[in-house]
């Protein structure tokens, strides 16, 4: 089982067994857009750094943009929630995942929350 | 902030109220897409109660200061017009009843104060209604259900009773659908929203009358069009009287001449994009790989074509149906053409 963290701007940070982040946006966070029309990825090999805008998620109504959680360099991209952006809506926490990161400094994960924490985090926020 | 007389009703649907005009209004329930749906395949129940319901005795002070025919407004029909300033600026858009012994308009919520102290400066006694209800049923449904108002057609406005509630009918609404708005007292809102729930309408949001609107080529005021917007180039001609152009004997009505004789420089078009990304208001508008052309003024993705779709204003020479435009979206360049407005066609029972 991969531990899941979670980000202040709403994304969730699955760590493999290959050492590599994959990151989404959470469940409270598509259910905040509404549906979605539309997913804008960063390209693979693209380095980026925590608190980059490097993704766009666009809502009937709005646009948002998607942030790097974490400081990496994009190895994969999930092309199906481009192809079917509403996946993003239906399974937000698992196949509607955006993209992977190989981390910088794997240790800034502590610098994010954990479920109890992100959970306590939206209870602030309703 | 204000609240609208169906708010416990929204809250206990479980809505998810945003700040519109000054009120708080539901955004959505069940989501904008369902919703929308919902409006073009059965019938959808908004809450407009934020809109100004107002009513005006004399109708000479009124004609005054727009530029439709209403003297030839017959008891019982409605009609779109527009407040105008001396330049020929549109400070509001409108819906004018004639009820026989007195004219009902409908004004935008972000303008009905405004408006009404304009009418009043110019000498026209008007009565505010701000307290009353107002329910847009709109969908290839509302008639059947709502037979009590069949009898109306394409913007009628009579007053009927609906389960016992005194209402003002008018066959019309802002989706491009068929469709009722009913006004109706501040405290009888609740039980006559419930009601039509009853009769299966769906709840929808400010979110999906936007999108609604904007398929059906409508404008929304403060996006499309405002004060310094000639109706020559917002394209609404279909809102201004011959008869009255010639005459001219209204506010603005020398520069709504000047601007319909010399044309505007700019024009109010529809535009379908390519690609899956919208681009919203305020996205710049080019010619391909040229220059700076216009602004987009509403944008949305179409939940009935599956594509996003815009209103802007382009120079006028490049209002051609298929012209081919770049709007630019995060520094980026997005394709798409000019398109025939309405973008989804227009199902009113005529």
């Amino acid at each position: 089982m991969s531990q899941v963290f979670y980000s202040k701007d709403h994304e969730w940070v699955a760590v493999g067994a290959d050492g590599l982040a994959t990151i989404g946006i959470t469940d409270h966070a598509q259910q905040a857009l509404g549906d979605i029309v539309f997913v804008e990825l960063p390209e693979a090999g693209r380095s980026v750094a925590k608190g980059e805008a490097c993704g766009v998620v666009e809502s009937v109504k709005a646009a948002s943009d998607v942030y790097a959680p974490l400081s990496g360099t994009v190895v994969e991209v999930n092309p199906s929630i481009v192809d079917e952006p509403a996946k993003v809506n239906a399974v937000a926490e698992s196949d509607g995942w955006f993209f992977k990161l190989r981390l910088d400094d794997p240790a800034a994960l502590s610098t994010l929350m954990d479920r109890a924490a992100y959970d306590e985090f939206l209870g602030k926020l309703a | 902030m204000a609240k609208t007389p169906l708010d416990a009703l929204h809250r206990r649907l479980g809505a998810r109220m945003v700040e519109f005009a000054g009120y708080e209004m539901p955004l959505q329930y069940q989501g904008i897409m369902a919703e929308h749906h919902a409006c073009r395949t059965k019938a959808a129940l908004f809450d407009v109660s934020h809109m100004g319901q107002a009513e005006i005795a004399e109708i000479e002070a009124f004609c005054h200061l727009v530029p439709g025919d209403i003297t030839g407004l017959k008891p019982g029909r409605q009609r779109y017009t527009l407040l105008l300033n001396e330049a020929g600026g549109i400070l509001d858009d409108l819906m004018v009843a004639n009820l026989g012994s007195h004219l009902q308009v409908v004004l935008n919520a972000s303008r009905k104060a405004a408006d009404v102290a304009h009418m009043r400066a110019h000498g026209v006694a008007v009565t505010t209604h701000f307290d009353r209800a107002l329910l847009a049923l709109q969908g290839p449904k509302a008639a059947e259900m709502l037979p009590e108002a069949t009898h109306l057609k394409f913007m009628d406005a009579a007053p009927v009773t609906i389960e016992g509630i005194d209402c003002i009918v008018t066959r019309s609404g802002y989706t491009g659908e068929d469709g009722f708005e009913i006004s109706c007292a501040g405290f009888d809102g609740e039980a006559l929203a419930e009601l039509l729930l009853a009769r299966e309408a769906v709840p929808a949001g400010l979110g999906a009358r936007d999108s609604l609107r904007l398929e059906a080529g409508l404008c929304l005021y403060g996006n499309d069009i405002d004060e310094t917007t000639s109706p020559v180039a917002a394209g609404l001609g279909f809102a201004l009287s011959r008869k009255r152009l010639a005459e001219g004997r209204f506010l603005g009505g020398a520069a709504l001449i000047k601007a319909q004789a010399e044309g505007t420089a700019e024009k109010l078009v529809g535009i379908k994009l390519d690609g899956r990304a919208p681009a919203r208001a305020g996205a710049e508008i080019r010619l391909p790989g040229g220059g700076r052309i216009g602004r987009v003024t509403s944008g949305v993705f179409s939940p009935t074509l599956n594509v996003p779709i815009a209103l802007g204003y382009v120079r006028s020479d490049c209002t051609e149906i298929g012209t081919a435009l770049e709007l630019i979206v995060r520094d980026k360049p997005l394709s798409g053409q000019v398109t025939s407005l309405p973008f989804v066609h227009h199902n009113y029972v005529r």
